[in-house]
């Protein structure tokens, strides 16, 4: 048997109500003609199932507005999901609300680090208190103990003890970033989420804070959820990913495999989007055509299909399921591309 | 040697503020020939910016040109006057800004905004002002673009809202665009269309395009020669396959090594030491890269060549690397 993974999220959805289209006399109307119809949704995570093991780095990849923000927020707890599961070390998340959980013990399990450390981090708190902030809160820790931890997350981050009493404004990008890192390690979490944590940086400071991660993951013995934009650093950092698309998972494999040869149309045209010096750009694949709409999505037609070079008529009749292709690597599609090897 | 459709030379801009004077830009060199694309790459503090914002004639109040000039044909921008530079600007050259949302009018419709340019620039009337508009939009692959001209930038997406600025800068054929970051904050599949619709209006028209960039990776992809900057100083110029090949400045090699490629380990990523210098400083070094430089001689304390800005290639290096570099 496997060991049973750190997290484990199964059918998990999330949808929010949207205001009804029209006047209240064109509403008014279409109901007398139609009778009571449902407030349109917005489906923005839709039966999302994945699993993380200890020890690993999952890499979460997808244009913007996909759902990768909703999806992190729902399994770190921030907001609360319509259906499905969020098991963590066995232990179901799902029964206390997200305001309730903010209190509970098992908060520091999970923690996260945000986009851009000058925005998350309270403007009026000093690097110390940014994170000293969550060791009071979660661990109840004051005075010199509290002192000590702070210095100790501070100095694991690579964070000099003189820039403690410094105001965010008055760091620079990536000592930032080492502040928000190292407020969300200070707790000692067993999942680490961290949402595109090197998306404001420059190259010279993102590899800095790339391989700082990497250690941190390696002494702390954290699991990592590593949402970018980025497919490069997606590929350096992580050992799975989940491509997302409209709010489903649309592949998952392991990351060189998934790199290496995709089986959906949708993450072969995300990686040919990439640039390459090597290939002229004309040659490439392109998508056409705008990301479709995620309210009340016809929930059997596959969501990639009017942007899919390969879509065919049973792509609007049935909504592909991600399926295994290769031990670990699955694709919902109904006509994977093929494989390297048979 | 062809005209080159812009030539900067020896352009140094300061800017005044209570901290002291931030010499932002010093004796920066470089042109662009008729139909080429340059990049312009470095880090947040680099000056890329302020080299674009200077050429339009759109530096903060706060900024002075002390030195240099930027020739558009035979006119240099930095000395034309204010209706000179008001009618170019839009006709001849023409600027995308990164944030697209923020650089259109919010309280606009795009059709009308494109209309604006039409009208001022491209001798269009009146009447044909709203169809031309609208074929613009089209023509940087926009659909249903008669729908989408009447909408208001905060009803587009960010990826629509930059087609339309790009649909504005193009929409009197300029001779010269300066896109600053055109892409930055969108998605790999929406840059790679934006950037297919520049290189595809410069191929036709012979635009030239400079194109600012932090990501080095896409100037690789992009660009016919690439200019590297580092706090303000040109440090190498070379076309894009010999920069990639034989980088000859330490920093242009670094920043290389410090690019997330597709084919390296996290491991073999390097770091490049320390930060820019504090560019108020009275006694900035010559060599600005020299603090953070491993094969900084004490030769680098001395005052670096002046540079060509008419060569294709430049290099303000004591101490570069070998041409013939051991692998």
């Amino acid at each position: 048997m496997k060991p049973e993974p750190l997290l484990d999220v199964a059918e998990l959805s999330k949808r929010y109500g949207l205001k009804p289209q029209g006047s209240p006399v064109a509403r008014l109307f279409r109901r007398l003609k139609k009778g009571p119809e449902a407030a349109p949704r917005l489906h923005a995570v839709d039966d999302v199932s994945f699993a993380i093991g200890r020890g690993e780095t999952v890499g979460l990849v997808g244009e913007s507005g996909c759902g990768k923000s909703t999806l992190v927020r729902l399994v770190a707890r921030l907001i609360d999901a319509n259906d499905g599961s969020i098991r963590l070390a066995g232990q179901e998340l799902t029964h206390h609300s997200a305001r309730r959980f903010a209190t509970r013990p098992e908060r520091v399990k999970i923690q996260m680090v945000f986009q851009d450390a000058g925005e998350s981090i309270n403007p009026r708190f000093s690097a110390f208190d940014a994170i000293a902030d969550p060791l009071k809160r979660l661990r109840g820790l004051k005075g010199e103990g509290l002192r000590a931890k702070v210095e100790d997350s501070a100095t694991r981050c690579g964070l000099p003890l003189e820039l403690l009493p410094r105001f965010s404004h008055q760091l620079s990008g990536g000592q930032r970033a080492r502040v928000g890192i190292a407020r969300a390690i200070a707790v000692e979490p067993e999942l680490l989420i961290l949402d595109e944590p090197t998306a404001a940086l420059d190259v010279s400071v993102q590899v800095v804070i790339l391989q700082l991660l990497e250690t941190l993951k390696r002494d702390l013995g954290m699991s990592y959820l590593f949402v970018s934009h980025d497919l490069n650093v997606v590929r350096l950092l992580c050992d799975r990913v989940l491509v997302m698309y409209l709010g489903k998972i649309v592949e998952t494999g392991p990351a060189e495999t998934v790199f290496g040869e995709p089986r959906h149309p949708y993450t072969k045209a995300l990686i040919a989007a990439l640039p390459d010096a090597n290939r002229p750009a004309s040659e490439r694949l392109r998508l056409s055509g705008e990301i479709a709409s995620p309210v009340d999505p016809d929930p059997k037609t596959c969501r990639f299909a009017g942007r899919c070079p390969h879509a065919q008529s049973r792509c609007r009749e049935a909504m592909p399921t991600l399926l295994p292709l290769a031990p670990g690597h699955a694709a919902a599609c109904h006509f994977p591309l093929a494989g390297r090897f048979p | 040697m062809a005209t080159p459709a812009l030539l900067v030379e020896d352009l140094s801009v300061e800017f005044r503020t209570r901290g002291g004077v931030v010499k932002a830009l010093e004796r920066v060199n470089f042109h662009v020939a008729k139909g080429e694309t340059v990049a312009v790459v470095g880090e947040s503090g680099s000056g890329k910016s302020v080299t674009a914002y200077a050429v339009m004639g759109i530096l903060d109040p706060a900024a002075r040109v002390t030195s240099g000039r930027a020739v558009l044909g035979a006119l240099d921008l930095l000395q034309a006057d204010r209706h000179t530079l008001a009618g170019l600007r839009g006709r001849e050259i023409a600027m995308i800004f990164q944030n697209p949302r923020t650089a259109l009018n919010p309280i606009r419709r795009v059709g009308d905004q494109i209309a604006d340019v039409l009208l001022r620039h491209a001798n269009v009337t009146p009447n044909a002002a709203p169809k031309t508009a609208i074929a613009l939009l089209e023509s940087v692959g926009i659909t249903d673009p008669a729908r989408r001209a009447k909408a208001y930038p905060f009803e587009l997406s960010g990826g629509m809202c930059q087609r339309v600025m790009i649909a504005i800068a193009l929409a009197a054929r300029p001779s010269l665009l300066i896109a600053d970051e055109p892409t930055t904050g969108l998605d790999v599949t929406t840059q790679a269309v934006i950037m297919d619709i520049i290189a595809d209006r410069a191929a036709r028209t012979g635009m030239a395009t400079i194109f600012i960039t932090h990501d080095l990776g896409l100037a690789a992809e992009r660009a016919d020669r690439i200019v590297v900057m580092h706090a303000g100083h040109v440090v190498e110029a070379q076309p894009k396959a010999a920069l990639f090949a034989t980088p000859r400045h330490p920093y242009t090699a670094a920043l290389i090594a410090a690019t997330p490629g597709s084919t390296s380990r996290l491991a073999d990523l390097r770091t490049i030491a320390g930060g820019l210098p504090d560019l108020r400083a009275a006694d900035l070094p010559a060599c600005r890269y020299a603090a953070r430089c491993p094969r900084r001689l004490a030769l680098c304390a001395q005052p670096l060549p002046a540079l060509d800005a008419a060569q294709k290639t430049a290099l303000a290096c004591h101490n570069p690397l070998p041409v013939e570099r051991a692998a």
